[in-house]
């Protein structure tokens, strides 16, 4: 019998029991669709992810303190002193592969205005800190070089704190307490939005290092000190430069291991988006369960239809079909039904995905790829489940079959 | 098919059915020759073994024992393709049920043998069911349901579908059993006028009023013909 016979055949099949079969197709719908709408949203968040790591500049390098160390107990990187004011002046001196260097001093202080305060981190950092990071100022201007050189107590803020403590209020050439030394808003920065991690980037108050290491007493560390690389298409070199430096600079022995950690962007790509990875797969995980209790929901309702048609089993093959006929027929049938299960499923993902797009505001955007899997997989699921009650259809017996009341 | 070669030759042909209380034999040694050409019936009590004989006629089941030849060829060396495709190819079949696929037109229900055929013999497959419908009187009805036709319209549906492959062989198991007296004659009607056309028929029935319109008559008793003997009012 010729496939096109069988697909119409089995089409009227399908017809003919309208009610039953859009009961049967409804596992594969919603499978087909929660899984079409689940890869949506992880697509748009990896996507987001990449969007916001890309802003940060290509040819990022961080350097932060402390080993890291795969497997054992590791204090983590950052936990430990071991990157200091030196290592970034022997950096700025020898360092041929990077064009801007700044160290990240964090205070930790209360910021007091008039009646309002907040408690956040003061960064110290250079004139680069702007450039190397891509971010920018809103209104007022970032700190000069006379101003830097001069240790002057003058601070750029982000959004967060502008919002603490002065609500929709300008705050640039307003006079702050910073652990009770006063200091004047020269500038503030324009929103950057939440980190890939979750961190508020706007949670920030930026001022000159020096000011930082001469006027501010207190409990400040070096947490990191940030890099651009001369050359986006040489941070690898660039980073092994830092590393023999830093090495040299801290007397390390060929045999001890690095006693700090550098990171570039790739990397933090990467590490952002395995989170989203892991979440879509387990989401896909669920949806696939779903598309697994459609299938059975088909192989169900194929079962009872054999049982429904056996006469009719035994005519077609008193008529001259065999029984690979017959297997086509109730094969091509579940199919046909998992298909067009699968094409309203994804119709109904892409549906689902444009509402939530309107109603949460994510990200989430259908793939073709996805469309093209879950068609696949309903096609599998048809294939699969469809070949028992199909191979039990052929091995009816035709007397028996046409015996059958 | 060569000139002289019989339609159906059984030699010894022998049907037995096991069971839980041991082997049952159905058919016991039956010597049958139908050449081209006869309207047969088959008569006979219930159990005697008919419907057993019909369905290794109609190479639906198998002979225990014994060879069948169907138009020249042995059936007992074929598999279940193979027979199959004789099915599909050289006979006809009429039931007693009508069995007519529901829900589906009579128009397609006379495609549907076509539709199996794997010589590709048929360039056209509705055209010549439709010639099919007319030539049994049903050219106005061809898009009607079973449900929407009478029990001798269906019928008639049934015997467009056993002729539309221009079998060797037709096959009629009681066919006028679900039909009042006056549909049956109807039927019956139809069956005369295709056996003056040449073609062949074997019609197992119960009703000497069916018997009497075929050209030879056998009784089977038992599994065994107990009488086999030509209708002389029937030329």
């Amino acid at each position: 019998m010729k496939i096109g016979s069988l697909i119409s055949m089995a089409v009227g099949s399908v017809r003919r029991n309208a009610v039953r079969s859009v009961l049967t197709m409804l596992g594969v719908v919603i499978g087909v669709g929660s899984v079409v709408v689940m890869v949506a949203i992880g697509q748009g968040a990896t996507k987001e992810v990449t969007a916001k790591v890309s802003r940060l500049g290509t040819n990022l390098i961080v350097i932060t303190p402390g080993a890291t160390r795969t497997g054992g107990v590791s204090g983590g990187a950052g936990s430990q002193m071991t990157l200091t004011m030196d290592d970034l002046e022997i950096l700025q001196k020898e360092a041929q592969e990077i064009s801007a260097i700044t160290p990240v001093l964090v205070a930790p202080s209360r910021v007091v205005a008039g009646g309002a305060n907040w408690r956040t981190q003061a960064l110290g950092v250079s004139l680069d800190y702007l450039k190397i990071r891509s971010w920018e100022v809103q209104s007022g201007r970032y700190f000069d070089t006379s101003e830097f050189q001069s240790r002057r107590k003058v601070v750029v803020v982000g959004q967060t704190v502008a919002q603490a403590l002065f609500g929709e209020e300008d705050p640039v050439g307003r006079t702050v307490r910073i652990r009770e030394i006063p200091v004047e808003i020269i500038g503030l920065l324009s929103r950057k939005g939440p980190t890939v991690d979750g961190a508020d980037q706007d949670d920030v108050i930026l001022m000159p290092s020096t000011t930082v290491q001469t006027r501010m007493a207190g409990r400040n560390f070096l947490g990191q000190i940030l890099v651009s690389a001369a050359d986006p298409g040489r941070v690898d070199a660039a980073r092994r430069e830092i590393a023999v430096i830093l090495r040299e600079n801290h007397r390390l022995s060929p045999k001890d291991p690095d006693d700090f950690t550098i990171k570039d962007q790739r990397e933090m790509a990467e590490l952002a988006q395995g989170t989203t990875r892991v979440m879509t797969l387990l989401l896909l995980v669920v949806a696939s369960v779903s598309l697994v209790v459609g299938g059975i929901g088909i192989m169900n309702i194929m079962l009872v239809s054999v049982t429904e048609r056996t006469r009719e089993i035994g005519i077609r093959r008193a008529l001259g079909a065999r029984r690979r006929d017959v297997l086509a027929q109730f094969l091509v049938e579940a199919i046909v039904l998992s298909v067009l299960g699968g094409v309203l499923g994804a119709l109904l993902g892409v549906g689902v995905t444009a509402a939530l797009r309107q109603v949460t505001g994510w990200a989430a955007e259908v793939t073709i790829s996805s469309i093209v899997l879950a068609m696949g997989f309903s096609v599998g699921v048809g294939v699969l489940f469809g070949w028992w009650p199909a191979r039990r259809a052929a091995a009816l017996e035709p007397i028996e079959a046409l015996r059958f009341q | 098919m060569t000139p002289g070669t019989p339609v159906v030759e059984t030699v010894a042909l022998c049907r037995s059915l096991t069971g839980a209380d041991g082997v049952t034999p159905i058919l016991k040694g039956l010597n049958l020759r139908v050449e081209k050409g006869e309207m047969l019936a088959i008569m006979g009590p219930s159990g005697s073994g008919k419907s057993t004989l019909l369905n290794i006629l109609g190479c639906l089941d198998r002979p225990s024992s014994g060879t069948y030849r169907l138009d020249g060829v042995d059936v007992g060396g074929l598999d279940d393709d193979a027979l199959a495709d004789l099915r599909n190819q050289k006979l006809g079949f009429v039931f007693q049920g009508f069995n007519l696929l529901p829900r589906t037109s009579a128009l397609e229900n006379v495609i549907l043998p076509m539709l199996y055929d794997r010589a590709q013999r048929y360039a056209d497959p509705e055209v010549r069911a439709r010639a099919a419908l007319e030539q049994v009187g049903l050219g106005h009805r061809m898009n009607h349901h079973p449900s929407q036709l009478s029990g001798g319209q269906q019928q008639r549906v049934a015997v467009a579908r056993a002729l539309v492959t221009e079998p060797s062989l037709l096959i009629a198991d009681e066919p006028t059993g679900n039909l009042d007296s006056h549909m049956g004659q109807e039927i019956m009607a139809l069956f005369s006028s295709l056996h003056a056309q040449g073609r062949t028929l074997i019609i197992v029935t119960h009703e000497p009023d069916i018997a009497a319109v075929c050209s030879r008559i056998i009784v089977l008793k038992d599994g065994q013909i107990v009488e086999d003997r030509p209708n002389s009012a029937v030329v």
